[in-house]
């Protein structure tokens, strides 16, 4: 192997399922949360030692499927099976609640914040992704689109990371790119090739491509091609980009695969999944320019948890440092270390 | 699900119970290594109640030794069942119950996959998809009206 996985510290979080754990943008703060209606956020305390710094319990009534930072660290959503969203403002050192959001009919799956800072995307059951739009006079979101291209329950997104360009991914087995046009939001594109539901996707550094992952056992690695591209790959609405799958990472897992993350200061792959491991993949170098792009495994831990592995999330400032979650209760801290090959 | 309209199959075949296992010395020897093995897990689910008849999954033969398959070094279990007719609407709460029954009683350790019967349903990779979707089993079974339908199929009856 030619990197280790070294587990760091471990948190017994709850006594039921975490389901999601993110960074915030400064890498300070880890928000988590599960089936216990709670979100907890944990900070350092010293050098070394992470604890609980807060918890907020008056959310949810119902399983907190996940938790999303806005880009200025301010604000913290949460989307939850009670069918709301809650959005949470920093007040000193807490978190306080500044607006709820409804309109999904049950589940909200997922909840996400642009990088721009102007919209909020929710999905869930219903088969819906919603566009909220961020109005700074009032403080509060609008509903700024309801899009229903999905023709089943909707269980990720992922904002690119310059543009206001939305990646979804669904137990139809797609994923789909939403784009604003003239004012209306549009699907400007179907990714098409997993065999079963898409679990999660991610955006490598340049959004130039994307990593997902599915039910069906594997990764895949999908590339743009814009307008006039020089390959010759021609888009079918002339307009918007067209995303081609041009590497599929399979044998590696043996239950379906809940999260992928693609890590934006070392571009490493970590992969969460139902067999309990987290997996590390990296680029080969490509001889010839035109080679199709190939991934090797290079450390994994296929005990990582006692039970599924269900997200990940690597710190955005600290190259390395990865955090995870399990249907176990735990949430672990590891640093990923990379050996020169 | 539409619990309201009456039994779909009015007429079912009823089959023979299993007989009861019997209990071994070694049963009592804490010093013996005792993995759990296919018929405990049979044992688990073949008292489960039929949604629609005061029946069993084992008198109506949704359910059988056979179809299960169990991997102690792997963790993994599989159960396989046949609904009582290819079109039983009732298919997706049998296999939920089946699921709710060994996700209460198993190990935390074991990967448990609940299918149809390849060929036994016109609607089986859809409902196989949704019985082995975790979040959708997970968010059914916070429901309360579908626990209460779940929870009436899996606490044995006396019989």
């Amino acid at each position: 192997m030619l990197a280790e996985l070294i587990e760091l510290q471990e948190f017994e979080a709850s006594e039921d399922r975490i389901w999601c754990v993110a960074w915030n943008p400064t890498g300070t703060l880890l928000a988590s949360c599960g089936s216990d209606k709670v979100i907890k956020l944990w900070g350092r305390e010293g050098e070394r030692n992470w604890v609980c710094k807060s918890t907020i319990t008056d959310g949810h009534t119902r399983s907190i499927r996940s938790v999303a930072w806005s880009f200025c660290g301010n604000r913290l959503a949460s989307a939850g099976f009670d069918a709301k969203v809650s959005v949470w403002e920093r007040d000193g050192q807490d978190f306080v609640l500044q607006t709820t959001l409804e309109g999904h009919e049950n589940e909200v799956k997922d909840v996400a914040f642009s990088r721009s800072g102007l919209y909020l995307a929710t999905c869930g059951r219903d088969k819906s992704v919603w566009i909220w739009e961020y109005n700074e006079e009032e403080n509060d979101f609008a509903c700024a689109a309801v899009l229903t291209t999905h023709t089943q329950d909707v269980k990720h997104l992922k904002w690119h990371p310059q543009k206001d360009v939305l990646a979804s991914c669904s137990y139809d087995d797609t994923i789909k790119m939403f784009v604003e046009d003239n004012d209306d939001w549009t699907c400007a594109s179907s990714l098409e090739s997993h065999k079963s539901t898409v679990w999660s996707c991610d955006f490598d550094v340049t959004g130039k491509r994307l990593v997902s992952c599915s039910d069906d056992k594997t990764v895949k690695i999908w590339h743009a091609y814009e307008k006039n591209n020089r390959e010759g790959i021609r888009s079918p609405s002339g307009v918007y980009p067209v995303w081609k799958c041009v590497c599929t990472i399979s044998g590696y897992h043996t239950q379906a695969i809940y999260d992928v993350k693609w890590c934006s200061l070392t571009g490493l792959i970590a992969t969460a999944s139902g067999d309990n491991a987290i997996r590390i993949f990296r680029e080969e170098e490509r001889q010839q320019m035109d080679a199709p792009p190939s991934f090797s495994l290079v450390a994994s831990n296929t005990h990582a948890h006692l039970q599924d592995v269900n997200r990940i999330s690597f710190n955005p400032k600290e190259a390395g440092l990865l955090a995870s979650c399990s249907d176990d209760g735990t949430i672990k801290l590891w640093r990923i270390e990379q050996r020169p090959s | 699900m539409d619990f309201s309209s009456g039994p779909q199959n009015l007429n079912p075949t009823i089959y023979e119970r299993t007989e009861e296992r019997t209990i071994q010395a070694s049963d009592y020897d804490n010093d013996v290594t005792d993995e759990i093995d296919r018929r405990e897990i049979f044992d688990l689910i073949r008292t489960i109640n039929d949604p629609e008849h005061p029946l069993t999954l084992e008198e109506l033969n949704v359910v059988d030794l056979d179809g299960i398959t169990i991997d102690n070094q792997a963790n993994t279990v599989q159960v396989q069942f046949r609904p009582t007719i290819p079109h039983c609407s009732m298919a997706t709460l049998i296999g939920l119950s089946i699921r709710a029954k060994l996700l209460y009683t198993l190990p935390t350790r074991y990967k448990v996959g609940v299918n149809i019967i390849e060929g036994a349903h016109i609607q089986e990779n859809q409902i196989n998809k949704q019985l082995n979707d975790k979040e959708r089993v997970t968010a059914a079974l916070e429901n309360n009206h579908l626990r209460a339908v779940v929870n009436r199929c899996i606490v044995p009856q006396n019989s």
